[in-house]
């Protein structure tokens, strides 16, 4: 298989570099002033123009924040981090009114991370990806520290009535939009994380699909984190209107830091009726050093209202970065027929910790879900499965499968799973399972007894074991995953 | 009846005036500290999320002696050990238990440390048959009787313990148990309370080299009915099975809780439970398998199944993997759903009135769970009692 056989040349051709995103970008960067208060709750607000109505809701958020503790229920260890000692506003001085404006410096950036933000050149069909094929379009939303530097394929979008633009944009064009959905699933007293975002968040995605459109292209943010001392709290915004299809991806990296880097964000989806969003994570983030040094702590709420009749979510997740990750991508499943799904692949090496999974809420009449996630195990990683499946006393004939699986590389890392299975409809069925084991010695056997060293049998195997979730994520990001998981892996045998 | 003026857990606490063995008294002034600190748990402590102690609060319980007895069943084994109110009556030739008690960590051991005067102590080498451990309450009543059992290497015993409470009645038992290299206990556990007592059941047992831990909770009754199972396997090749049956209608509670830690190579557990939910009724399965880095080659199976035969009963299960070795196979399954249609219509198009074929499912449901016991008395009385349960 084509695919297996790039994965292992990628093992090969990085065989020093560990993480290849860690460079940082000199770029001159305007900051608030470090800390947190009332006051640069304002000045977020002020310096995006924001509306009366959503300092309000910022300042609600702010307050309710400082009522609340911080949670301690996840498997992750983690010293006390101090929200005062952090830039909660970090952007480009330049700032660009059209793509050509951008900043050469900011491009390359993306270009080094391979991110097509130059969209003639794609329209014309003349660039092609790093490995020369040939990709269809993808509008990308890029995300630097706390800003929106760019979106592509803005026009040809809009043609269909398709808005897909910064939320701060968002809320400057389209405010009746976001004032209508915003907070709507995610209320900023939903958790911890999720009020200080809400208090400071300061860019992200919005995407809104009028009825009936079937998004003609891939949409994508990529969020990267500069500076130093930054957190980054993004909020995503997407709404499919009844009948309407959206396939959306997110890629997140970060420089290589002795310290560690907060990311808080919250995603809010909304499907009416009939209505398909696919949302796909490749999160990559810098997950530290051998010794557990710096990193990102990626503490994110996700969470898809499937509001209307028969309308689906699906959420795909390929984790590999991250120094710790707390998310637990989840679905409200209200509109009677409606579906969720859930594929994830974790993966946690060196000192590594991940404790997330999903929620599959059953509200309506003949929902249905699936869950399915592989945690791979190795180094000194700790690997979390937290699940919870609860089908209300209404949700007749609702429908679920869970399958965890965990692989374990090496006797010093762990696995776990947790889930929380609450059934209170006869008519319900739920079916959970979980496995937990090391990568099978005769498979290894067989591998190597074709030839294949111990790391490219390992390599092979882990990306089969990830198959099911891997298979679910667009093509080109499906290739980008695999060989994320062989390079992350990369030291860990043996 | 002398009720007690106080209830829930301020009652039980006035009640505590050091009545027990002199060697327990260490134990009860740290339950007393314990319980005093930390309070009856409630549904936002992660332990007891799905079970709540809220009507265990607001109940008064009597000393005993205060009301009559709930009539035994007919022994289960010639040998009978009889504790009646959480005091042996007849020990059956077994001493009395006297030796202290270890600090409790969890309610249900506090709650026992605190208020237990008697038990049971089986400190026993060889094959030593089987015993029927019959623990009676009187309604109104709590009772607290705390056991321990020491099984000497290669050693055996087969005990069955039948749990007769009455309405508004506390039962409380908690074992210590120690099985040495090669030994084997099989433990069946039969509770038929009144459907208003509550039972609240833990034991702690520690399996050496070898010895085999075979467990079985049969859950037909109770307000509350909770056992928690807190397991170590210690010594190499040890193993348990942990498993239980419940059936219960009404607005009830049955949970099964269990710890399991491996810490040790090449042991072997094995959890089957299953559920079966009338009218009313919540069925709780908490279950956690840990296993520790020392415990190589371990083998951990745990299967929880639920049906549930009414719109409002509900089943809340927490099955729980923590892994910290590689060498190691674990899986667990769980599904809770209704009986299945297809194999209902089935017998139904084999003449077979729908009560019967219901009753057939469900028999054929909770018998899996039934013949993880090994062949012998305490499958045939854990079989009866549930035939007589099924009956009533």
């Amino acid at each position: 298989m084509p695919a297996v056989a790039e994965t292992l040349d990628t093992v090969k051709s990085v065989a020093e570099s560990g993480y290849k995103w860690g460079f940082t970008t000199d770029i001159e960067t305007e900051f608030a002033p470090k800390g947190l208060s009332e006051d640069i709750v304002r000045f977020i607000s002020a310096k995006k123009k924001e509306p009366a109505w959503l300092l309000e809701w910022r300042l609600r958020a702010y307050r309710h924040w400082l009522t609340m503790a911080e949670p301690d229920w996840a498997a992750v260890r983690y010293p006390k981090i101090d929200y005062q000692d952090a830039y909660y506003f970090a952007a480009p001085k330049k700032r660009p009114s059209s793509l050509e404006e951008v900043d050469p410096a900011l491009l390359k950036t993306y270009e080094k991370l391979g991110i097509p933000l130059k969209e003639q050149a794609w329209l014309a069909g003349v660039a092609d990806s790093p490995d020369g094929e040939p990709r269809a379009p993808v509008a990308v939303d890029a995300v630097f520290d706390s800003v929106s530097v760019a979106t592509t394929f803005r026009e040809r979008l809009a043609k269909e009535g398709i808005i897909f633009c910064s939320i701060s944009e968002a809320v400057q064009e389209h405010p009746e939009l976001v004032q209508r959905w915003l907070g709507t699933v995610v209320p900023y007293g939903d958790n911890f994380f999720a009020a200080l975002n809400s208090a400071v968040f300061t860019d992200g995605s919005f995407v809104y699909i009028p009825r009936g459109v079937r998004c003609p292209m891939e949409l994508s943010t990529y969020f990267r984190i500069n500076a130093r001392s930054t957190g980054q709290f993004e909020r995503t915004l997407i709404i499919a209107e009844e009948g309407s299809y959206v396939s959306y991806l997110e890629g997140c990296t970060a420089p290589q830091r002795d310290e560690n880097q907060l990311h808080a964000a919250v995603v809010e989806l909304v499907a009416l009726d009939e209505a398909t969003i696919k949302y796909s994570t490749v999160q990559n983030w810098y997950p530290g050093d051998e010794e557990g040094r710096g990193g990102i702590y990626n503490f994110v709420t996700k969470r898809a209202l499937c509001k209307g009749r028969r309308s689906k979510v699906s959420w795909t997740q390929v984790e590999t970065g991250s120094a710790i990750t707390w998310k637990y991508p989840s679905c409200i499943l209200q509109g009677d027929g409606s579906v969720g799904e859930f594929y994830s692949v974790a993966l946690t090496t060196n000192r590594q910790q991940a404790d997330t999974g999903t929620k599959m809420i059953h509200l309506g009449r003949d929902t249905r879900s699936t869950i399915v996630s592989k945690g791979i195990s190795a180094g000194y990683g700790q690997n979390t499965y937290r699940g919870l499946v609860r089908i209300g006393p209404r949700a007749a004939n609702a429908r679920n499968f869970t399958q965890c699986d965990s692989l374990l590389i090496g006797d010093r890392c762990g696995a776990h799973t947790v889930p929380y299975i609450e059934n209170r409809c006869m008519s319900a069925r739920v079916e959970h399972e979980a496995t937990t084991s090391r990568i099978a010695e005769d498979q290894l056997f067989y591998c190597r007894s074709r030839g294949l060293s111990e790391e490219d049998a390992v390599g092979l195997i882990v990306n089969g074991f990830a198959r099911e979730v891997l298979k679910e994520l667009p093509m080109e990001f499906a290739v980008e995953a695999q060989k994320l998981l062989a390079i992350s892996l990369e030291g860990s045998v043996g | 009846m002398s009720a007690i003026a106080e209830a829930g857990l301020a009652g039980l606490l006035a009640r505590a005036d050091g009545q027990g063995p002199e060697a327990w008294a260490p134990a009860r002034a740290a339950a007393a500290a314990l319980l005093r600190a930390e309070g009856l748990p409630t549904r936002r402590v992660e332990a007891w999320k799905y079970t709540d102690l809220a009507p265990l609060a607001a109940a008064a319980f009597a000393p005993r002696g205060s009301s009559a007895e709930p009539a035994p069943p007919a022994p289960r084994a010639e040998r009978r050990v009889v504790v009646a109110d959480g005091v042996v009556r007849d020990a059956a030739g077994f001493a009395r238990n006297r030796a202290a008690i270890p600090a409790p960590a969890a309610t249900i051991a506090a709650l026992n440390a605190l208020l237990a005067e008697d038990g049971v102590l089986f400190d026993l080498e060889g094959d030593a048959g089987v015993v029927e451990l019959l623990s009676l309450v009187s309604a109104g009543v709590s009772a607290h009787p705390r056991h321990r059992i020491r099984l000497g290497a290669g050693a055996s015993l087969t005990l069955i313990e039948s749990c007769r409470a009455g309405a508004g009645a506390l039962h409380n038992p908690v074992f210590d148990i120690a099985l040495g290299p090669g030994a084997r206990l099989t433990h069946a556990r039969i509770v038929e309370d009144d459907p208003a007592a509550f039972h609240l059941a833990a034991i702690h047992a520690d399996v050496a080299e070898g010895a085999a831990y075979d467990a079985f909770t049969l859950h037909l009754g109770g307000r509350i009915a909770r056992v928690e199972k807190h397991v170590v396997l210690a010594g190499t090749g040890a193993s348990a099975h942990l498993n239980g049956a419940q059936l219960v209608s009404g607005p009830r509670v049955a949970d099964i809780t269990i710890a399991l830690e491996h810490a040790a190579p090449g042991c072997a557990s094995r959890q089957v439970v299953k559920t079966v939910l009338g009218a009313g009724a919540r069925g709780v399965f908490q279950g956690r398998i840990l296993v520790r880095p020392a415990a190589q080659k371990t083998d951990g199976y745990q299967m929880n199944q639920a049906l549930l035969l009414a719109p409002d009963s509900e089943m809340d299960s927490k099955p729980q993997l923590e892994i910290y070795a590689d060498d190691v196979k674990c899986s667990h399954g769980a599904t809770v759903g209704a009986l299945d249609p297809d194999a209902l219509f089935f017998l139904r198009s084999r003449g077979i009135p729908e009560p019967e074929a219901r009753q057939m499912l469900v028999d054929a449901f909770l018998r899996e769970a039934v013949e993880t016991i090994a062949e012998g008395p305490a499958r045939a009385a854990v079989m009866a009692a549930l035939e007589a349960a099924r009956a009533a």
